[in-house]
């Protein structure tokens, strides 16, 4: 049976980490106020002399910070699971009575935890020097941005489960996988912009379907329903199928020995 | 008297080649089982399957009479392992890591299990220290808290005299004995200090190339190969 005790301290274990750690508190900060200030400028200047009425800036801080989301609720778990790699940890982990379920659901409630912390200072900034407010579209919001944290969480899944499989050499996917969809997610411009080969590998990509919500949405102030809900059906498929992925390779780490060895 | 944790026909095979062959044995309250063989015996593999991070090709293993794979969580409660080769993680305190560790055993009152085992092994003073700054015997001492924090029934100690001094080895001893007698306490443990090894056990498996040699009571052993100590025992089994 599921304990909250042991989710609570697989989650108490990351906290007592970034407690002691500068360069993780700078990672939770730095860098969002830093995409921030520089892609909110830059849009600034480029409105500055834009002949659009469009609000450019709204739109780019908006898919921004909701990229942002992405990436740190991702990252979050995929690099929580290397902190344990790293200090050898799943060793100690996974001879306790922890269970895979409670292990990852710790690993998650991180994960969220730096997302929202990441959005909250993003959000705060962007209200203070752009004037915009990300949360003004009230609870449409909180479904863009539900959709996008379970599409990380998959991400996350799926870069977990190449490194039990691959080992440490995979590693970098914790940074890169999240890339990869980028360019098909249509994050800063419509879908309309991509060549019809790329529109047709982002009809594949849930968040493709989510940023172009974002844009019906910010432009003429309602979701288009038909797109989030495509958006959530693959969000689905990509998590059942990771998840099952993820499984998968940690059976095969126990089969052959790979918990002990992974962080030598 | 009923069996804490019984071993039937395990093997272990890693990418095709066998580690371990049918390997067969049980454990009582109080016992404290030595297992003995050279390096790559599959000495350290036994003790990770008998955790389930490692699993097994085919047998049987159960605990307090429960089968292990269907009863995992429950019966990792009252298993407790430290290792020689293996350290908590170094950037929390020592505090910290049992702190998390007391909640991943569901431990009931926390602070006061931790003061009593930092004091039982000496390590009290080091309580808000990081535990990257600890020696090799300190954090052996910081793992042996980690695996008796849930007031384990089994014990499995791999290599945990490795590093200690000879004052520690001989109060690790004298502790885990004790909790042997009183508490009906059962170990498992490796080691390569055989001298050591003798005073504590008293039962021993002998392992070679994953093939029980012997199993039973130190005395059934010795009368076995006609040894009187471990270190002929050693020698006669393994030289060969």
């Amino acid at each position: 049976m599921l304990s909250p005790i042991r989710v609570y301290g697989i989650l108490l274990r990351h906290f007592y980490l970034l407690k002691h750690s500068f360069s993780r508190w700078m990672d939770l900060i730095y860098w969002p106020t830093i995409d921030l200030l520089l892609w909110g400028f830059i849009t600034l200047y480029l409105q500055r002399d834009s002949l659009n009425s469009l609000n450019f800036t709204s739109l780019f801080l908006g898919a921004l910070i909701l990229w942002n989301i992405l990436v740190r609720a991702q990252q979050g778990l995929a690099v929580g699971f290397l902190e344990d790699i790293w200090a050898r940890n799943l060793l100690h982990l996974f001879i306790s009575p922890l269970t895979l379920i409670e292990y990852l659901l710790g690993l998650l409630i991180y994960s969220l935890f730096k997302a929202l912390a990441a959005s909250l200072i993003m959000s705060l900034l962007s209200v203070m020097i752009f004037d915009f407010n990300f949360l003004s579209q009230g609870l449409f919001i909180f479904h863009l941005t539900f959709a996008l944290i379970l599409f990380a969480w998959s991400v996350g899944l799926l870069t977990m489960a190449f490194i039990l499989y691959f080992g440490q050499e995979a590693e970098i996917l914790a940074w890169a996988l999240a890339l990869f969809f980028l360019p098909f997610s249509a994050v800063f411009y419509p879908l309309s912009a991509l060549p019809s080969i790329f529109q047709k590998v982002a009809s594949f990509v849930p968040t493709s379907y989510i940023f172009e919500s974002f844009r019906h949405l910010l432009l003429q102030g309602k979701l288009y329903h038909h797109y989030l809900i495509k958006g959530y059906l693959l969000v689905g498929f990509y998590l059942i199928t990771s998840s099952s992925l993820f499984v998968l390779a940690f059976r095969i780490a126990k089969r052959d020995g790979k918990l002990i060895k992974i962080g030598e | 008297m009923s069996s804490l944790l019984k071993v039937e026909n395990l093997w272990k095979a890693f990418y095709n080649r066998w580690v371990l062959r049918n390997i067969s044995f049980e454990i009582k309250p109080s016992d404290i089982l030595g297992i003995i063989g050279p390096n790559g015996a599959g000495k350290s593999t036994l003790l990770y399957i008998l955790l389930g991070i490692i699993s097994p090709t085919k047998g049987k293993i159960s605990y307090f009479g429960r089968d292990f794979y269907t009863n995992r969580s429950a019966i990792l409660e009252k298993v407790g392992f430290a290792s020689h080769y293996v350290g908590l993680p170094y950037s929390l305190t020592v505090e910290e890591n049992l702190r998390v560790f007391a909640r991943l055993y569901r431990v009931k009152d926390i602070d006061k299990t931790i003061d009593n085992l930092l004091e039982t092994f000496k390590l009290k003073d080091k309580r808000k220290v990081l535990t990257r700054t600890l020696s090799s015997g300190e954090m052996m001492r910081l793992n042996l808290i980690r695996a008796t924090l849930p007031q384990p029934k089994i014990l499995l100690l791999d290599e945990p005299t490795a590093g200690l001094d000879p004052e520690f080895i001989q109060h690790v001893r004298i502790v885990l004995k004790e909790k042997a007698e009183k508490e009906a306490l059962s170990i498992i443990l490796t080691s390569h200090q055989l001298g050591e090894l003798e005073r504590i056990i008293n039962k021993v498996l002998l392992l070679d190339r994953g093939e029980i040699k012997g199993y039973g009571s130190l005395k059934e052993v010795f009368q076995l190969f006609k040894v009187d100590n471990l270190e002929d025992l050693y020698f006669k089994v393994f030289k060969d």
